[in-house]
């Protein structure tokens, strides 16, 4: 049975989804924003090292719940169920606001080159690398709109490679730890050109909720006193304070249902009794990230569309790529532990392009706070792994430990892809998502050089020892995954236009990371919300006009 | 007869509340305990999973993982409950592999020193601990688990057990955590740093 019609149903809250139904209900558009998650608040913080996004030894802490949501991976050509507590699983969370309820909140600009790596290097055999169909300019106002309404605190100053900006940010850095400030008069020594990390984090009471209180227990974990900004504590509660936005958590969506003349009519979903029902809307917005999203299209399959939504030439699903992590730790003589969170707060781009020989880079910054059990997949490889010297290894080295890092930009590839399976159905009966393929390897090659770089700077610190952080060969997605709904003009290339659009079906688009041609040698989620601004601000126009009829 | 298990304290809790005569709550409360066997690991043992013996040789190995110096150890941060415990719930699915990896070790220790495992010198358990780890032990008794990998296993729970936290029954007091010389309880907030001003 048919629900009662809505102008616009979003699925998914998260870091795109949130924007786009706030932006969708301020524009008195009607809208449900369907979410298979909970909705999670500072109540919820659990400070558990062995529970959390980051660490879900005991289980997830935001979702999705282990037993019913399987996936299939195909590694070395054997496939095999995983859960999503697996390393395997390229897990982000389900929950309202997604990611940004329980992420470490770096908030950063991808480099205008990043918008044109083809262009600036060429594509290496075996990469679908591509510019995208849209510049840094373009996006620079929608970066902007994002770190004031969603809020971010830091500085670029320093970064003399960055993108122009018209603005500051809205609030000051938060004062460098002990580690950063190491790190930063390092860099100074080196030549190089340190500033502070931006974070959607409050370093001052902003948007009514308070500042950071610096515990340990950031990345992974909701913020106990609400200073961390995600979409769950900003516009999602602005879309529902509207009356035109109603949010339904724990549903399930099955299929994006269309009509005979192939345009999308409503959106098929499982409710929070797992109910099957229809709801019915003018325009539909896929907000699932690039796994999940992909998996939808696929899954919407029909008459005209055989082989899913947006996917006539086979490219849904595609070229799913994350960052490729590497780095360096180093141990000091001296305790460089102040226990000041978040942990991460000097950063350089220097390395993010030109290096010799190398396509595209990474930024490098000190990692985030490694509580202690974290901290013990990080002790050099010659250090025994249990038994009296590895007590002492750890009584020594924790609080004299820097851990320097950064996301290698990936080069995309075609095979590496998310297909859904023909056998393994969830525990609704929806087909699951099919992982499979491996990073290209010119991106581990990067990732080495980005480890030379990361060791130099611990060296320079004063560091007595370091040791590399390397990354696997295999497939790369994780938290950061994108690209499996690549952005293009060319609809025999890429899966929506420049608008998020679905290139042959004119009222249906995908506003997450999926449309990412590359990802940035970034964590990816401000170009995600700014993207979200962007497509937002199309399709009230577009509805202004056609009312997608 | 049993100790002591959850779901035993619960019934016993409910049946008090209700103000029974002393004789009837006697008889019920004997039901209670033998209904409540079931789910308590084995009679006689006050653990949910492990039988007495079981947790004793865990103990010894998990000493050996993290053992006391002038910090404590594995024992005293009650590592051995934290696995009883995940063994009663989110490592469900690992009881077989303790149950058979347990009686392995016990088996190997026989057949190497003619003792049990908790009957041996500190350096006789660590050299059949790294026999495991380098899967150096009898094949015909490590035919169930691997050797290896179930001493991969048992260290990590052990890490898990002492550095995780104190909230799933080990790393008691957060005792690593002042061992590596972090505050606790964990609070970190407004009373430890300067706050700049609202802008």
């Amino acid at each position: 049975m048919a629900l009662p019609h809505r102008n616009a149903v979003v699925i998914g809250a998260g870091a795109g989804g949130g924007i786009v139904a706030k932006e969708l209900a301020e524009a008195g558009i009607s809208v449900v924003l369907l979410e298979r998650g909970k909705w999670y608040t500072a109540f919820d913080c659990r400070k558990d090292d062995l529970r959390n996004q980051r660490n879900p030894t005991l289980g997830n802490a935001f979702g999705p719940d282990e037993e019913r949501n399987p996936r299939v991976v195909v590694e070395n050509g054997k496939e095999r169920i995983v859960y999503p507590s697996e390393g395997s699983y390229q897990n982000n969370a389900a929950c309202v606001g997604g990611g940004t309820t329980s992420y470490g909140a770096m908030a950063w600009r991808y480099l205008e080159k990043d918008f044109r790596m083809r262009s600036t290097y060429g594509a290496p055999e075996g990469s679908t690398l591509e510019d995208w169909p849209i510049s840094y300019q373009d996006l620079e106002p929608y970066y902007e709109k994002a770190e004031w309404e969603i809020g971010v605190s830091g500085s670029d100053e320093g970064n003399i490679f960055r993108g122009p900006r018209n603005k500051h940010l809205p609030m000051p850095p938060q004062p460098l730890n002990l580690e950063a400030q190491i790190l930063q008069s390092a860099a100074q020594r080196l030549g190089l050109h340190p500033f502070y990390v931006p974070m959607l984090r409050n370093s001052v009471p902003y948007n009514g909720r308070p500042a950071c209180m610096r515990c340990r227990w950031c990345v992974g974990f909701a913020c106990e006193v609400n200073a961390k900004n995600g979409t769950q504590n900003t516009v999602i509660p602005k879309a529902l304070a509207t009356g035109s936005c109603e949010l339904r958590t724990q549903c399930m969506a099955k299929e994006i249902l269309t009509d005979s003349r192939g345009r999308v009519r409503g959106v098929a979903y499982f409710d929070e009794n797992d109910r099957y029902q229809e709801q019915p809307a003018d325009f539909v917005i896929v907000s699932c990230c690039a796994i999940e999203s992909a998996r939808l299209l696929l899954n919407s399959k029909s008459r005209l569309f055989p082989n899913g939504l947006g996917n006539r030439y086979d490219w849904v699903g595609r070229n799913l790529q994350g960052h490729t992590y590497t780095g360096a730790y180093g141990v000091f003589e001296e305790v460089v532990y102040d226990d000041l969170g978040p942990g991460s707060g000097v950063a350089i781009c220097d390395f993010s392009h030109g290096n010799p020989g190398m396509k595209g880079g990474a930024m490098l910054c000190n990692e985030f706070i490694r509580l202690p059990y974290q901290f013990l997949a990080r002790i050099p490889p010659k250090i025994p792994k249990w038994g009296k010297a590895h007590k002492d290894f750890m009584r020594y080295a924790y609080r004299r430990t820097i851990a320097v890092h950064g996301p290698t930009q990936e080069m995309p590839v075609f095979d590496s892809r998310v297909q859904v399976d023909p056998k393994v159905r969830d525990y609704w009966g929806i087909p699951v998502a099919r992982l499979s393929g491996s990073k290209h390897p010119h991106t581990n090659e990067v990732g080495e050089y980005m480890i030379t770089k990361a060791e130099a700077w611990l060296k320079e610190a004063g560091a007595i020892y370091t040791w590399k952080k390397t990354a696997g060969k295999g497939l790369s997605a994780g938290q950061h995954q994108a690209g499996t709904c690549r952005m293009g003009n060319d609809p025999r290339t890429s899966v929506v236009d420049r608008h998020c659009r679905v290139h042959d079906v004119d009222n249906l688009f995908v506003v997450d990371s999926s449309v990412h041609v590359t990802n940035g040698g970034f964590n990816p989620v401000l170009t995600i919300m700014a993207i979200a601004y962007m497509a937002s601000e199309y399709m009230v126009k577009a509805w202004k006009g056609t009312r997608f009829r | 007869m049993t100790l002591f298990c959850p779901e035993m304290a619960g019934g016993l809790v409910l049946l008090m509340a209700t103000k029974l005569k002393r004789r009837q709550f006697i008889t019920m409360a004997v039901v209670a305990a033998s209904g409540g066997a079931g789910s308590c690991a084995r009679s006689g043992s006050p653990w949910r999973f492990f039988t007495t013996e079981e947790a004793t040789t865990v103990t010894a190995i998990v000493e050996r993982i993290i053992p006391a110096d002038q910090d404590p150890g594995a024992r005293w941060a009650e590592v051995t409950n934290y696995i009883d415990l995940q063994l009663d719930g989110y490592y469900k699915k690992l009881r077989n592999t303790y149950r058979a990896g347990i009686a392995a070790v016990e088996q190997t220790s026989r057949r190497l020193y003619g003792k049990g495992f908790t009957a041996l010198t500190v350096d006789q358990q660590t050299a059949l601990l790294s026999a495991l780890e380098k899967n150096k032990a009898p094949a015909d008794i490590w035919k169930q688990v691997s050797a290896a990998s179930f001493f991969a296993m048992i260290v990590d729970h052990t890490m898990q057990g002492f550095y995780g936290s104190p909230r799933h029954g080990g790393n008691r007091d957060g005792m690593s955590y002042k061992m590596l010389g972090l505050p606790y309880p964990p609070v970190r907030g407004r009373q430890h740093y300067d706050f700049p001003e609202s802008t």
